[in-house]
């Protein structure tokens, strides 16, 4: 695990979503409950719609381009949809995020 | 053996607990270790049980009913009481703690030091009537301030608003003052947050969120208001803090030990020294601090039984919450916070003001919130603690031991829960009780209650509500059919929660999703656009825009491109522009790389390509130009098209232009249920296309004809008349109250046109043509909500961090480890 702070917890708005650039790619960072944030790719697997502008529910996030709804647990599409969006290991401690950037930075060293 | 010498720092409640293992089963028991204890405590008492000070401020407990250990109890014990007296050093070299009234040594020592309230540093922090919530001290002064006082007081967490119900039931006046958008955010979902605050303000106190202090005001001394950051002064003659504690480590640090937020110890609770301990809310464990009480008396007793040699290890559990206000049963366990392949099963009685919430993960119980009904509470608490497999009773779950036969939500109850007197009709003003007596009275279908009451017989947005009220009344006799939900996350048709928002005068997001019984905790993204823009049409001075339950064209003010950039489009106001305006757009386009610059079928200016993080610095420099958001992307006032009208045009009746600058400079930045184009002509030639927008003016010699309902998009129509007028004034006047009518009836993302054909042209010609008092009142809703909304967002947007816009963290720079 490779924790790196990324920011602190209230600068995501509630229901609401950041990004963090990396190179391997832009990863979206959620925040769905005062308490809790979750990590994924930003990109959208059917027309690659930035999922950090779209709205936020229960643990789910809607895209933005044609409302493809993923389950920010599991990075799964709902419904009808099928695909799948890379989900990363991200905590809160003491009101900062702190995101492991094992997988993205490997990625880039290799 | 020897007797031990064991001096305990602190009389608390873990402490307490310490003395108590140590003495009861310990002195001259199995152990085989005798101690000679000497307890200090910098309070001139003893032992009590602190988190029962809110039943003392409230009367509901004295402070003698919380002693836990009297003066007799340490006599019997042996135990050498130092009660008010703080201890100044340990000198861990010499082992002996220094106190003002002599020496102490000691083999082993517990420190047991607490935690200080934290006390946010406002100018006038120190004045005379501003106290924390910590001790009996505290406690008194409270309860000094009685009928007719005022009190602010700051934190909306659990020891806050137990300290302002303990004021409010003495009768003083009391306000709450709230950084957050909902109370107790750390153990409370906003459902059951909303269903607190109403409680509370039942008993009278103001709760105050989303509100940032300032500083403490001053006279003589003494406290005498909190000043907010708008400026607006709250009077008061106590103000207490209860913002958080801190772990009290300063003697620890000064002498020495390991000390990050509290003081570090191991799983035995002892400290980097072996001979000193420690327990309470002075400890950091494995990187938590702790406030909640049944974790301390863990820590006690595995500290006590480390102290007599046996092996203990003390372990963080799952924790449960409990507010003690009378009558506002909350109930909070376990985390909601971190882990993945999480599901919430919802289940809201909003006639009985119910709320609970169980989050579930590989199929067991983690978290639970409840609200009203908390009898169950233990028994979830029990299921998270022991992780129990809970996947055989997943579907009855939320319905508590008892279920076995309960009943799901039901989706009338809302419904069921309106007063007799709640208005169900608009058009015809006809309440419940009206409706329910005829449907008594033998009206038993929908026809028949049209004929005998009028209700639901005008535009018919409230026939879901009239069904549901045959299908209360009536019960199994009468099957209704079901009207269209909104979505997956409630069974009301939009049309009936337009209507319950306004009846129960719903004016939250929370408020909506409790009392109109939501199955998900926060909606989803086909409800949420939907209730935020019907919370902003009834309530506009009321309710604040959500940013987040809007599609990102309207959070981010400008148009998302298919590939993640952004269209930003200018206001023109009737077409018209200038050299200085065309120059700045220029200008901005060079600056910002914009690859298209388009002529857009509204007569104005489209900048396309244009990056999300750029897109305030370009609105700031559009803006010294004088240029505004054109709203090209919002559920509002788009354009007024419009043609060169009597200035210029040989054939012109009247001012067209004009007129539609009028229009625009009005309308601007309302928010509509779907867009709005409008077009005025000066001629029946119809160079500006009026007879296909929603609204469309055709200018002729006799004055103004008013068409509504064109179209020309997915569905060509062409407008309808609504009215013809003499005078541009009353143009105006029947426009805006046509707009209003649409913003109040309509459903979000009908179109003028769709809504037109279920509510027929004539029912709006009635209110908005015909009743001059009906399109007055009409245009002052429209002029109240346009007080707040009639403003340039680019503007604000720019002038606000740029934060927003921009990504959180750049990680392309960091190194590969």
């Amino acid at each position: 695990m490779n924790w790196l702070d990324i920011g602190a917890v209230d600068d995501i708005p509630l229901r609401g979503a950041r990004i963090v650039k990396t190179k391997a790619g832009c990863v979206a960072v959620f925040r769905t409950d005062v308490e809790e944030v979750f990590a994924a790719s930003n990109t959208c697997p059917h027309k690659a719609g930035p999922l950090a502008e779209g709205i936020v529910h229960g643990q789910k996030v809607t895209c933005p381009l044609h409302n493809w709804v993923f389950d920010l647990n599991t990075g799964k599409a709902q419904g009808a949809d099928e695909g799948r969006i890379d989900t990363y290991p991200v905590r809160i401690e003491t009101g900062r995020i702190l995101l492991d950037a094992t997988k993205l930075l490997a990625r880039q060293a290799a | 053996m020897s007797k031990q010498k064991l001096v305990i720092i602190g009389a608390g409640m873990a402490t307490g607990r310490v003395l108590e293992h140590l003495t009861d089963s310990g002195a001259d028991g199995d152990s085989g270790v005798d101690w000679d204890i000497t307890l200090f405590n910098a309070e001139p008492r003893g032992n009590y049980n602190r988190i029962m000070l809110s039943p003392v401020l409230s009367g509901e407990k004295t402070y003698e009913d919380i002693i836990t250990h009297d003066e007799a109890w340490y006599v019997e014990r042996g135990v050498t009481c130092r009660f008010g007296e703080r201890v100044m050093q340990i000198d861990r070299e010499a082992k002996v703690v220094r106190a003002p009234n002599g020496d102490v040594p000691y083999d082993k020592l517990v420190l047991g030091t607490g935690s200080d309230p934290f006390i946010i540093p406002l100018p006038g922090h120190d004045l005379d009537g501003v106290i924390a919530y910590r001790d009996l001290e505290d406690t008194q002064k409270m309860m000094e301030t009685g009928a007719g006082k005022r009190v602010v007081v700051i934190g909306g967490g659990l020891l806050g608003l137990e300290a302002a119900a303990g004021m409010a039931a003495r009768g003083a006046e009391v306000t709450v003052v709230h950084i957050m958008g909902h109370l107790m955010e750390r153990q409370l979902d906003e459902a059951a947050s909303y269903l607190l605050k109403t409680s509370l303000e039942k008993k009278g106190i103001t709760i105050r969120l989303m509100a940032n202090s300032t500083a403490i005001l001053g006279e003589n001394g003494h406290v005498r208001a909190l000043q907010l950051d708008g400026g607006e002064e709250l009077p008061c003659d106590l103000l207490v803090m209860a913002v958080g504690i801190r772990p009290s480590v300063t003697l620890a640090k000064d002498a020495g030990l390991a000390v990050g937020r509290g003081v570090h110890v191991d799983d035995q609770l002892v400290t980097s020294d072996e001979d000193i301990l420690a327990v309470g809310e002075c400890v950091e464990h494995d990187g938590a601090v702790f406030g909640l009480v049944a974790p301390l008396y863990d820590q006690a007793k595995v500290a006590a039984q480390t102290l007599m040699g046996q092996q203990a290890v003390f372990m963080q559990k799952t924790l449960s919450t409990k507010l003690k206000v009378t009558g506002c049963d909350l109930f909070s366990a376990g985390d909601f916070a971190e882990g993945e392949g999480r599901e919430d099963i919802v289940f809201r009685d909003p006639a009985r003001g119910i709320y609970k919430r169980l989050v579930i993960e590989n199929d067991t119980l983690v978290g639970a919130v409840m609200y009203g009904d908390t009898a169950d509470g233990n028994w979830f608490f029990g299921l998270i603690k022991d992780g129990t497999d809970i996947a055989e009773m997943r579907e009855t779950l939320i319905f508590g031991p008892a279920f076995q036969g309960g009943s799901p939500a039901d989706p009338l109850s809302a419904v069921a829960a309106l007063p007799l007197d709640a208005e169900i009709c608009g058009c015809n003003g006809i309440c419940k009780g009206k409706i329910v007596d005829a449907i008594g009275a033998g009206s038993g279908d929908l026809a028949a209650v049209r004929a005998t009451t009028k209700a639901s017989a005008s535009c018919g947005t409230c026939t879901g509500l009239v069904e549901q009220l045959l299908e209360v009344t009536l019960g199994d006799d009468y099957a209704a059919p079901q009207s269209a939900a909104i979505c997956g996350c409630t069974d009301l048709s939009h049309e009936d929660v337009r209507l319950l928002i306004r009846t129960k005068e719903l004016k939250s997001q929370p408020a909506v999703w409790q009392e109109l019984g939501w199955s998900t905790p926060n909606g989803c993204h086909v409800c949420r656009p939907a209730v935020n823009f019907y919370l902003i049409a009834d309530w506009p001075v009321e309710y604040q825009d959500d940013p987040q339950s809007r599609f990102i064209n309207e959070r981010k003010h400008a148009n998302i491109q298919k590939d993640g950039t952004f269209s930003v489009v200018p206001r023109m106001w009737g077409g018209i522009t200038n050299a200085a305006e065309l120059r700045a757009i220029a200008d901005a386009a060079d600056k910002y790389n914009v690859p298209t610059v388009k002529v857009t079928g509204g007569q104005r200016i489209d900048l396309l390509g244009v990056k999300g993080e750029d897109l305030p610095a370009m609105w700031a420099d559009l803006g010294r130009a004088g240029l505004v958001s054109g709203h090209a992307y919002s559920k509002g006032l788009r354009t007024v098209k419009t043609c060169v009208g009597t200035d210029h045009c040989r054939f012109g009746t009247q001012d067209s232009t004009g007129l539609g600058i009028r229009l625009e400079r009005a309308l601007w930045g309302s928010w509509t249920p779907h867009k709005v184009k409008l077009g005025v002509s000066g001629c029946p030639r119809n160079c500006a296309e009026a007879t296909c927008k929603d609204i469309g003016i055709v200018c002729v010699d006799s004055g103004y004809q008013i068409g509504v309902g064109g179209a020309a998009g997915m569905d060509l129509k062409e407008i309808q008349r609504l009215a013809e007028v003499e005078t541009e004034e009353e143009a105006m006047d029947v426009i805006i109250a046509f707009v209003q009518l649409y913003r109040e009836q309509a459903k979000y993302l009908d179109r003028i046109y769709k809504w037109i054909d279920k509510v027929s042209l004539d029912w709006t010609r009635e209110r908005v043509v015909d009743d001059i008092e009906e399109r007055a009142a009409l245009v002052a809703r429209f002029e109240l909500s346009q007080s707040i909304y009639r403003r340039d967002p680019w503007a604000d947007e720019a002038k606000k961090a740029q934060t927003k816009y921009e990504p959180l963290a750049d990680l392309t720079l960091e190194a590969a480890e």
